[in-house]
């Protein structure tokens, strides 16, 4: 426990001090990578730990984003006030849906969460008077605590920065907790875990809201972030985004969505200052990884650790046999 | 006097559309037996287990566990009950080590299966791990601790399918062929600990290996279409000649 609390804190500081180094530009996308990896973490939650691919994640995304837009410009613009609308929000949303998909699984279940993402769009699409419709959700005020307002970048970047360490220390936690395992073992074998005398069924539905929960807390930290929200934030290639994240970085471990997350947001933005069909390079580069390096970055990365583990342990041998 | 059975099982059959696998079982199990379950290909004998531990529902017929009516219990529920079973074929968790597979079933006897928010790691549950660490070492796994599970030997997996059955503590734990496609000197060693079970588990055994089952069994039943053949002693059974000519001896009178 204490080593991780020194790691957060390491990294909080190292992340801290980016806006003493970064350009607006820079402390911007870096925010926004720190979004999406939230987002891509808690999508995490169930395609990489229990197995269960969902192709409709932006629905929380999307409700949580609402949810704090409308509130901040009809409620109160109180960060833990919104925030914690949009959590509840779409912890409420999660469960309903969830009750549903839990009935089903694979492709059925990608159908069903679908499904149920574009029926959120269109409602948001079309409650024109309520949320904007087409127009977006725009003239939202900054969130404000306790009499500080957050009204510029950076600090919005340090909620953020805040938000994405906590959110990566809980989900961390739980991955590797009696709990987590069994959503592992769901994702292995869930025949097997079920004869074991766990109800799946519930585990699932649980890891479902969590992953809608933590899914509409990063959606919130983007109505903060952005100060608008368009309905496309809802749309299913949103969902189909995110999956990307994924599995770019590395399904099933905490690092990888963190890194799919930056590659995305990285090349969208340095790509697309090139040519507008940037989507095509990611989408090439995708097709890259799934091929060839089925467990993205993470994978990579582990791989040439033990190749490098590999040379040392040869090299190591070649020069004790040349002493000898 | 019905408190004595374990399992009463009172005409039960399964049909799937017009297809009848089993038609109409009917089976008292006392607490402690030894039941051997044999039968040719297609008996039904493994759509008898599933009947039993819940994966599959009854066309009719019901189950009672002592004297409670489990008939409609789903099979996570029997498994918490104390009915486990293991798969005819192995059916773990592959990319998993046997620590870890192991593990998950014993969290769930202790009741941890829910803890969500502290890491599962030796400090935090010192008696799961202790637990672990002993039945591994009784069953000889101890060195195969961190191996991944597909990367083991068929017969280690085998093994590892048996022991997670025991290691949830049951009180009938029903063994589908648990030396299938094993050598012989494999399936003498878990023979062996079949034999070492202790008396008052249940054991119900499907097996191929003619010699493991009447050895270990106190009771046989021979299924044959989908129905009772008949149910006895092993010495009975064996000499039998409807069993002789089903199963054992086919070939040796034409």
């Amino acid at each position: 426990m204490k080593t991780i609390v020194f790691k957060l804190v390491t990294v909080f500081v190292l992340l801290g001090l980016a806006p003493l180094v970064l350009s607006l530009f820079h402390l911007n996308l870096l925010s926004e990578i720190l979004i999406l990896a939230i987002f891509a973490l808690s999508l995490n939650i169930l395609v990489g730990f229990t197995g269960l691919v969902s192709l409709g994640h932006a629905a929380f995304f999307g409700i949580g984003a609402y949810t704090a837009g409308l509130v901040s410009l009809n409620l109160s613009n109180n960060l833990l006030v919104s925030m914690g609308a949009s959590i509840i929000v779409s912890i409420i949303t999660a469960a309903i849906i969830g009750a549903f998909c839990m009935r089903v699984s694979g492709f059925y279940f990608l159908m069903l969460t679908l499904a149920f993402s574009q029926m959120i769009y269109s409602f948001i699409y079309q409650s024109t008077n309520i949320t904007g419709g087409s127009n977006g959700l725009s003239g939202i005020p900054n969130a404000v605590l306790s009499g500080f307002e957050f009204s510029n970048a950076v600090y919005v970047f340090y909620i953020v920065l805040l938000v994405f360490l906590a959110t990566y220390a809980i989900l961390g936690i739980i991955v590797k907790s009696p709990f987590g395992q069994v959503l592992i073992g769901i994702r292995e074998n869930e025949l097997r875990v079920k004869a074991t005398g766990y109800n799946t069924s519930v585990y699932k539905y649980v890891a479902f809201v969590l992953a809608g929960a933590f899914g509409g807390l990063s959606g919130s930290l983007y109505t903060y972030f952005n100060g608008f929200i368009a309905p496309s934030d809802v749309y299913w290639t949103m969902s189909g985004n995110v999956l990307i994240m994924v599995l770019i970085g590395g399904s099933g471990t905490m690092l990888g969505p963190v890194l799919g997350a930056a590659l995305f947001v990285i090349l969208e933005t340095v790509v697309s200052s090139y040519t507008d069909s940037w989507m095509l390079i990611v989408g090439s580069v995708f097709i890259i990884f799934v091929i060839f390096f089925p467990k993205g970055i993470v994978g990579i990365g582990q791989s040439l650790m033990r190749l490098a583990k590999k040379r040392k342990l040869k090299y190591d041998a070649k020069r004790k046999s040349k002493a000898a | 006097m019905v408190e004595d059975k374990i399992l009463t099982i009172s005409g039960i059959g399964k049909s799937f559309g017009g297809l009848t696998i089993l038609k109409d079982i009917s089976l008292e199990v006392e607490k402690g037996e030894r039941i051997g379950i044999i039968g040719p290909n297609g008996a039904g004998k493994t759509t008898f287990f599933n009947l039993l531990v819940g994966d599959i529902k009854p066309t009719h017929g019901k189950i009672f566990h002592y004297n409670k009516n489990i008939t409609k219990q789903p099979n996570y529920l029997r498994a918490q009950n104390g009915i486990a079973r293991t798969f005819q074929k192995n059916n773990l968790l592959n990319e998993l080590s046997v620590l870890e597979n192991l593990l998950l079933v014993l969290q769930r006897r202790q009741g941890y299966g829910h803890k969500w928010f502290n890491r599962r790691e030796e400090k935090q549950y010192p008696d799961l791990y202790l637990k672990a660490y002993e039945l591994l070492e009784t069953w000889g796994l101890s060195h195969r601790r961190e191996v991944i599970v597909k990367s083991l030997s068929y017969g280690e997996q085998r093994q590892i399918e048996i022991l997670l059955g025991i290691a949830s503590d049951p009180s009938i734990l029903l063994l589908d062929e648990p030396t299938a496609g094993m050598s012989q000197s494999e399936t003498n060693y878990i023979v062996k600990l079949l034999y070492g079970l202790p008396r008052e588990l249940t054991l119900m055994v499907i097996e191929h290996d003619l010699d493991v089952v009447f050895g270990l069994a106190d009771r046989m039943v021979v299924l044959n279409d989908g129905e009772v053949l008949t149910v006895g002693e092993p010495d009975t059974v064996r000499k039998d000649e409807r069993v002789n000519k089903i199963y054992i001896g086919t070939g040796d009178e034409d």
